[in-house]
């Protein structure tokens, strides 16, 4: 720790004080100060203290954040040292006749996941604020396939997919006449069907932070437009929605940072298929890394990686400046 | 920072500040049944959507496999049976992973606590001059995808630095990573930061030492955001998949996620759901028990995040 050298910044300031003589006295107590003071003042166990946090996360968070830059820059198989290779991983990539299709599709379930989960948990919050009586069962109810893990729920939902007539969903939809659909066996009905499961998945969380914003609006807007003559519509419209705003922004780039990182489904629902139509852009840097027996493409997979989170860092960016006019006037 | 949702509404709930829809609008007979039927309308739609899916699943555990397979949707036309449940947890070993998921979930815990609340003591209470950067430094991980890390983490794992031995199938290679969690940290750093620190004066007036402030004051008054980051650290294992199917190769060291979907094609559909039931049984009871936490919890990411 370069930044901890509390005798140097302290000599430095009190020499900066001497100068002026109205300060003399207070800083020449503290010039005094030697790494046996820094002890005794409780330097050391507050190091110790921040000793677990700083070795877990130097381990496992820092030391991989940089480690990924070096790795996407090189070839590494584990069996032979490590070659640098420039940006050959990254155009390796690039080129990959697979980079294209996995984009593609990543986009393509990002976009469907906000007009199947955006709206929805919004009209279901503002329904919810204005419950009067057993409110919480409300949003117990609509945070429970939040707590079903997540493997469960895309295999329960496979059983519900399938394809014959005796199909769960196809014998509800069979009751009034339609199907039966094929859902995860056709390119067409694939991604569709991944991004409904992940709907009902998540939306509940969403729901239950648009009912903690709900509280946080200021109830003297709703009398003040009372008292103009709105009516329900005008209130949602001109009152509710406007001060949500900031935590609608929000919870968007939200969706769509976690939306764009989708890997669970693809892997355990069709294995990116059928014809690739499920290939996410995770699952293409799962296959580089650990989807060949015979050693993994690990400068692929890091170069993919820092693409997919370079972009993410860009759009957030773009994004944030975008809406920031909007998001505080 | 921190807000407590749930309780500032229940402060005003009871008040005579109005809402959306004022006293006055809600006596209008248009309004009264309008709403009404919106809500009882989404009270059955999150019932069917919520909870349906769920009650299908307990429903399927034990019902034959053959009539799942031939009328999912009728309710026990041959009888129950209950002996999916026994040869779930039996023959097909889900008693043994289940335990796996608990000795991984507890260890996860202790060591997201641990880091979080040690971490959060130095930086908020004992605050160094070098804290601000300590800070800034975990701040920057917030932002850095978790898919940026599972290569490197995975190497590493398999050939670290310094030690030559891997630590793929030791749960250590679970339990050390969970601990780095900044959400953790922040979350418990902005609870200690509105600790009252008159308090922490006190007790160093009387001789109390960092330790003991630490074990005796801190903790103890911390006791609602310890159990935020409790519920959601375990329900986060609980749920993990990716990360041990990576690091545990050993079919005997896997949690019930990871296994799931390798049973999913060598057991009969009943067995197989009768198994689901049982790995989704503890988050469920655990959610209707510290429903309050999680809820508060989800509400508090949004503040947090937002």
């Amino acid at each position: 720790m370069s930044t901890i050298d509390p005798v140097a910044s302290t000599a430095e300031k009190a020499q900066h004080a001497l100068m002026s003589k109205a300060q003399a006295e207070a800083p020449r107590v503290r010039a005094r100060r030697t790494p046996a003071s820094w002890v005794r003042d409780g330097g050391l166990s507050t190091l110790l203290f921040l000793l677990p946090m700083l070795l877990v996360f130097g381990a496992f968070s820092w030391y991989p954040i940089v480690r990924t830059v070096i790795m996407s820059l090189q070839h590494t198989n584990l069996v032979q040292p490590a070659t640098w290779v420039g940006f050959a991983n990254f155009s390796q990539v690039i080129h990959d006749p697979l980079f294209p299709t996995a984009v593609k599709n990543t986009a393509e379930f990002a976009l469907l996941a906000l007009v199947f989960g955006y709206p929805i948990p919004l009209l279901a919050a503002v329904v919810m604020s204005e419950v009067r009586k057993r409110r919480g069962l409300y949003s117990a109810l609509a945070y429970l396939p939040v707590v079903i893990p997540p493997v469960v729920a895309v295999l329960l939902w496979k059983t519900f997919y399938d394809a014959s007539p005796t199909g769960v969903f196809n014998t509800i939809l069979g009751w009034v006449g339609l199907g039966p659909y094929p859902w995860l066996q056709s390119q067409q009905t694939a991604l569709p069907s991944l991004v409904l499961e992940s709907t009902w998945a998540n939306a509940g969380g969403t729901v239950i932070i648009y009912l903690a914003a709900l509280t946080g609006v200021n109830h003297e807007l709703y009398e003040a437009a009372s008292v103009d003559g709105a009516g329900l519509w005008n209130k949602v419209w001109h009152v509710t929605l406007p001060q949500l705003r900031g935590v609608l922004l929000v919870t968007m780039i939200l969706q769509i940072i976690g939306t764009a990182q989708v890997f669970l489904e693809p892997y355990l629902f069709t294995s990116g298929g059928p014809a690739n139509a499920t290939l996410t852009v995770l699952l293409l840097i799962y296959n580089y890394a650990f989807g060949n027996s015979l050693g993994g493409d690990y400068g692929a997979a890091t170069a993919l990686s820092l693409m997919l989170a370079g972009f993410l860092a860009v759009f957030s960016l773009v994004y944030l400046r975008a809406t920031r006019s909007w998001s505080t006037g | 920072m921190i807000t407590f949702p749930f309780r500032r509404r229940a402060a005003t709930a009871d008040g005579n500040a109005q809402g959306l829809v004022s006293p006055a609008d809600w006596r209008r007979p248009r309004v009264r049944f309008g709403l009404g039927s919106t809500q009882t309308l989404l009270l059955v739609g999150l019932i069917v959507i919520g909870l349906g899916p769920i009650l299908w699943l307990a429903k399927s555990a034990i019902t034959p496999t053959q009539d799942t397979i031939t009328h999912p949707l009728a309710l026990f036309p041959h009888g129950v049976a209950w002996s999916n449940l026994s040869r779930a947890w039996n023959d097909v070993e889900v008693g043994h992973y289940f335990w796996n998921t608990v000795v991984i979930a507890i260890g996860s815990w202790l060591s997201q606590i641990i880091v979080a609340t040690s971490a959060g003591f130095a930086l908020s209470v004992l605050r160094p001059k070098y804290a601000k950067y300590i800070t800034a430094l975990l701040l920057t991980t917030l932002l850095v995808p978790a898919i940026v890390l599972l290569v490197p983490l995975y190497v590493e794992i398999v050939h670290p630095p310094l030690v030559r031995h891997s630590f793929i199938d030791s749960y250590w290679a679970i339990w050390l990573p969970a601990g780095a969690s900044a959400f953790n940290v922040v979350l418990i750093s902005r609870f200690f930061d509105n600790l009252p620190r008159e308090i922490f004066e006190a007790a160093r007036i009387d001789g109390c030492g960092p330790f003991r402030l630490f074990t005796s004051i801190v903790l103890p008054m911390s006791r609602p955001i310890l159990g935020v980051v409790s519920v959601f650290a375990l329900l986060a294992s609980w749920k993990d998949f990716l990360w041990p199917l990576l690091v545990l190769t050993d079919p005997n060291k896997q949690p019930l996620s990871v296994r799931l979907p390798t049973i999913e094609s060598q057991t009969e559909l009943g067995v197989f759901l009768a198994a689901m039931f049982i790995s989704c049984l503890v988050p469920i009871v655990g959610f209707l028990i510290f429903q309050r936490s999680f809820l508060r919890g989800s509400g508090l990411g949004g503040a947090i995040k937002g």
